[in-house]
């Protein structure tokens, strides 16, 4: 196990997501300047998976991004670095291997649920337990924490972090914590770029199951042109509002990540000299302008209460042409980097 | 979008703010700030609006004696019988029968605190609702 020191003070910078932005810090300090977006692109971190049978707080999963994890998983292996991760039973036992870590001076990630993290805004505390954080330092009981999504670090107690880390419930972060352990003299970028954007393409068009990728948007855009009918009226601005909330709340950047991605495509473009790319990324912020439109419509109907079906057949209508524009991109993009 | 579209409409971020990633003037990529967009504000408070309606007929339910103060609390920290045993450690059987009143009375104070702790408040926070 070679875990490096980084001498100095850890240098935080604010990013949309969480756990990309988490993985641009760790590397920043480590002297490899990979932005937030090149990261989520590296890691192919954008996706659609609609899960109607796995429930958040009773409502159906939809989500724009790939497992947590696999960000982090897939920036390394493709940019030759290592990560040692470390996985715990023992909240105490957890939190001493956390101390022991950073008083060498060695940033941890961390993964957290969100509910127990003293320092999140009230309105935003869900049940929700994939989030990642870098702990960098402690001063006796309070630990210095840079956690992407917010502007500048904070100071997190031990027993709130212990909470975090054991958090239950979907996706139980279970103490999880990974440092660096080697990183390369020089990495190649326009090599992992071109990785991480077949990873896409694969996973977007031609993956085996219905409910991901662009097939998944379409089966969710059928779902909710039903929505009216299959739904108790009270609940329904419920579910609206929920779908809006995961494309939209904290971490996605907006018009759930595809504005990253689409910050990605134009970084790779200059990266690798290709500008075929800078085409694929004016199109790929349109859709997310056109996912946005689809927040904006969404939450004038929750406003107004109405459950009107013309309404819903609008809304599925906007969904049905963010995946037919998302397809061609995807069809398009792997014709540059097959 | 553009940096000029930008929505900066305060609310559920209260002091912080959100990264969007936009087009400038020369169609480059930046980063810029925004502390809140309004259909999302929508969004976050009808989810709140639904927790606390929900809440509040758990309460009056507990009031009438048909649920103890556990349900309460477990409502309040929006967790179910199935996370509430996966926290506390207990079966998920044991929870649901601690839900009812004549069964969580009886409960001694070894059992009181485990749920107490859970929720990071005392024995007599639990045994007490608003």
């Amino acid at each position: 196990m070679i875990l490096k020191s980084i001498d100095k003070e850890f240098i935080h910078r604010q990013s949309a997501h969480c756990e990309s932005g988490s993985t641009s810090n760790l590397l920043l300090n480590y002297g490899i300047e990979a932005s937030e977006p090149l990261v989520f692109g590296i890691g192919s971190g954008i996706f659609f998976g609609y899960f109607p049978f796995i429930k958040v707080q009773g409502m159906p999963t939809i989500t724009f991004r790939n497992m947590p994890g696999r960000i982090l998983k897939n920036t390394a292996k493709r940019l030759g670095v290592r990560f040692e991760t470390f996985k715990f039973h023992d909240p105490e036992k957890a939190m001493d291997a956390l101390d022991r870590v950073i008083d060498n001076g060695v940033p941890a990630g961390v993964r957290t649920g969100v509910f127990w993290l003293p320092y999140m805004p009230d309105a935003m505390r869900f049940h929700f337990n994939a989030h990642t954080i870098v702990v960098y330092g402690r001063n006796g009981n309070d630990y210095l924490v840079s956690d992407p999504v917010f502007d500048y670090p904070v100071v997190c107690p031990r027993k709130d972090l212990m909470k975090a880390r054991f958090a239950e419930g979907l996706l139980a972060p279970r103490g999880k914590m990974y440092c660096l352990s080697e990183v390369p003299e020089k990495v190649d970028f326009s090599q992992a770029i071109r990785k991480g954007i077949r990873e896409v393409c694969y996973v977007m068009i031609h993956f085996p199951f219905p409910l991901i990728g662009v097939g998944g948007i379409r089966m969710f855009a059928k779902a909710l042109r039903r929505w009216p009918e299959r739904h108790e009226k009270r609940r329904l601005p419920l579910y609206l509002g929920h779908a809006i909330r995961m494309q939209e709340e904290i971490g996605t950047g907006g018009g759930g990540f595809r504005l990253i991605y689409a910050a990605f495509l134009h970084e790779a473009a200059h990266i690798t000299g290709d500008d075929r790319f800078l085409e694929m990324s004016k199109r790929m912020t349109a859709i997310g302008d056109r996912w946005r439109e689809f927040a904006l419509y969404g939450a004038r109907i929750c406003k107004n209460r109405s459950s009107d079906g013309d309404n819903f057949d609008r809304l599925s209508d906007i969904i049905l042409d963010c995946a037919g524009k998302e397809y061609q991109l995807y069809k398009d993009l792997w014709e540059i980097v097959k | 979008m553009e940096k000029k579209d930008v929505p900066q409409d305060h609310g559920i971020y209260g002091q912080w703010h959100g990264i969007c990633y936009v087009t400038d003037e020369n169609g480059e990529y930046v980063r810029s700030k925004s502390s809140g967009w309004e259909p999302l504000n929508i969004a976050n408070g009808i989810a709140w609006e639904f927790i606390n309606e929900d809440l509040a007929g758990i309460l009056k339910k507990v009031k009438k004696g048909e649920l103890s103060p556990l349900a309460y609390h477990m409502n309040k920290n929006m967790m179910d019988a199935k996370v509430l045993s996966q926290y506390s450690g207990f079966a998920r059987w044991r929870v649901n029968r601690h839900l009812k009143p004549r069964a969580f009375n009886k409960l001694d104070d070894e059992v009181l605190k485990r749920y107490a702790s859970v929720f990071n408040i005392t024995i007599e926070q639990l045994k007490e609702t608003p």
